[in-house]
């Protein structure tokens, strides 16, 4: 029975362990926000000259980078939880054995997945709030909605870390991480990160309404840009979804990965 | 001696599910006692590191009872593992942590408070001779330093068994004996030790009991003294011979003693006294390159049971 028991003082050691190993590696979080600002500066200020205003859209007034900062943002959330629960996950797994030590304490394996998860919603509290930081002091959030940004990054996190968690769990060696690479680039490129859903054609629009990510920058620039509020709801919905059904089977897989 | 064994095994049954499955422990049974250092030895693939990561429950039992501490391994693995010490086969030191928060964290994955924990650091850190070591990261450590670390890290709990799955395999005799030496200091401490290992001379050195382990099962039981009567003579003598006249010399000595043993360097015969066996042999015209006298040990037991040596 006690197995089955959640215990949040358990699952937060994990957080704890990361919190040791961080005080050493805390560059790696910079790097993670600088990230995106480049891209905003590079494709949300460079096209946005040749573009001006984004065509498509309902609401015509919307500039180029106020377009492209909230699907940034988005993508930041779900790449620095996808990145922990993935490639560091896996070297924790596969080489250095780290969960096998944690299991023979009083831990289970589902405090480590939970644990690894919470960590990496931690994370990308504090790059999403830097980065919404960033951007409102160049001027592109215009309304008090914006602040739910932050949540909204938080359900992102969890949702793709607990992906991440079943993704780890599947993976064969070092260069099944490569396929992880080539499944989340062309995701990046057409969840609307740079350009609106109407321009594709039919088809490959309802394809990439079916993308995680799209609907993560859906909700992300709901909040950004304080319309849009039924699609969010939706996005919502759809997140809390996966994202549980995710973190099931990887407690799930992961735990007959660890105890053969 | 009616005190109620720490772990008891009956028809404990280890299967491995892979696309062919294979059984590493095949119905063994034993029991360790309160205070006593209880020892598995076999040779590489016998299955004592599948029957260890049973007792520490991180693998499951596929079949028998395991019962540890007065709880059901299948059941209560995680109040088990609150109360005993692993030290696994491979080290798995936490490399992205230093020395001391090593022992740290792990600590904290028995809920164990931070303020008991630092105190605790500063013991531990003594007892495994590391007290200089604490902010080093765990790569600079050398391989005994490295296995007295893993050591320290699982008394963090004050377990009252600790399991020791070869615990100086790949060590240098100076690093062994270190280990060796912090191991007795546990047991006086009271620690139940349980260990597995290929090496006869830490079998002997270490243990109160054992079990000899082959092919996943157990094929003797009892105190390395007690296993050596019963299943080696006396003494042992060890000849050795010039390669072109060996087969000749071996079939010379056929029926000196009772059993004859040809391992591929040298031929042992089993006898109550070296010296005259060695005067018999002489007599029959066998001229030894080498020959040599020794007491038996678990080694020779080991050859009796399976046929085999310990360390191929
Ligand atoms: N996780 C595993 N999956 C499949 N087979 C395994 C696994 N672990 C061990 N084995 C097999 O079980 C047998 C016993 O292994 P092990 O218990 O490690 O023996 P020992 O520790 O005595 O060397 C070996 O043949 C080994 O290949
Ligand atoms: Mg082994």
């Amino acid at each position: 029975m006690s197995e089955l028991t959640l215990r949040p003082g358990r699952a937060f050691s994990m957080v704890e362990r990361n919190l040791l190993i961080y005080r050493h590696t805390w560059p790696v979080l910079l790097a993670e926000i600088f990230e995106p600002m480049m891209y905003l500066l590079a494709f949300g200020v460079g096209i946005g000259v040749l573009v001006g205003n984004v065509p498509g859209l309902a609401d015509t007034t919307v500039s180029f980078p106020r377009f492209v900062a909230p699907a940034l943002l988005a993508t930041a959330a779900m790449n620095g939880a996808m990145n922990e629960t993935t490639f560091n996950m896996y070297a924790k797994l596969a080489t250095e054995k780290t969960y096998q030590a944690i299991l023979t304490t009083p831990m289970s394996s589902r405090a480590v997945a939970l644990g690894e998860v919470t960590w990496a919603l931690l994370r990308g509290t504090i790059v999403s709030t830097t980065f919404l930081v960033a951007v409102s002091l160049i001027g592109l959030t215009g309304t008090w909605t914006a602040l739910l940004v932050v949540p909204a990054a938080l359900l992102i996190g969890a949702t793709f870390a607990s992906l991440g968690l079943v993704v780890v769990t599947l993976l064969r060696s070092w260069q099944d991480t490569q396929l992880i690479q080539l499944v989340m680039l062309p995701m990046f490129l057409f969840s609307t990160t740079f350009f609106p859903l109407s321009v594709y054609p039919k088809p490959v629009q309802w394809l990439v309404e079916a993308l995680p990510l799209y609907h993560s920058i859906e909700l992300v620039r709901a909040c950004f840009l304080g319309t849009g509020w039924r699609h969010a709801l939706i996005a919502i919905a759809y997140l809390v979804v996966l994202g549980l059904a995710a973190l099931l089977v990887a407690v799930r897989r992961l735990d007959r990965t660890l105890r053969t | 001696m009616t005190t109620a064994p720490l772990i008891e095994a009956r028809d404990l049954t280890k299967t491995y599910v892979t696309s062919e499955p294979y059984t590493a422990v095949k119905g063994i049974d034993f029991e360790v006692r309160p205070g006593e250092a209880f020892g598995v030895l076999g040779a590489n693939g016998a299955g004592k590191s599948s029957t260890m990561r049973m007792i520490a429950c991180v693998s499951p039992v596929t079949s028998g009872t395991l019962r540890i501490l007065g709880m059901d391994a299948a059941r209560d693995g995680e109040r088990i593992r609150a109360r005993l010490g692993v030290v696994p086969q491979d080290d798995t030191l936490d490399t992205e942590l230093t020395v001391r928060e090593n022992l740290l964290i792990y600590g904290r994955y028995f809920g164990i408070p931070w303020k008991a924990l630092r105190e605790r650091c500063d013991q531990l850190l003594a007892f495994s001779r590391l007290e200089d070591k604490g902010s080093q990261a765990v790569s600079t450590l050398s391989g005994g330093m490295r296995r007295r670390l893993t050591i320290a890290r699982a008394l963090i709990n004050q377990p009252e068994i600790l399991l020791l799955d070869e615990p100086t395999t790949g060590l240098d005799p100076q690093a062994r004996h270190l280990l060796w030496e912090r191991l007795f200091q546990l047991k006086e401490d009271g620690v139940t030790l349980l260990l597995t290992t290929h090496y006869m001379d830490e079998a002997e050195q270490l243990c109160d009991r054992l079990v000899v382990m082959d092919a996943g099962k157990i094929v003797a039981e009892g105190s390395p003294a007690d296993l050596i009567e019963r299943h080696s003579t006396r003494e042992v003598l060890e000849l050795r011979f010039a390669a072109h006249e060996r087969q000749l010399m071996i079939d010379k000595c056929a029926g000196v003693t009772e059993r004859v043993e040809v391992l591929p360097d040298r031929l042992v015969l089993y006898t109550g006294d070296g010296e005259s066996t060695l005067a018999a042999v002489h007599a029959l015209g066998v001229r030894p390159a080498g020959a040599f006298v020794r007491r038996s040990t678990l080694e020779d037991v080991f050859l009796t049971l399976t046929g085999r040596s310990l360390v191929e």
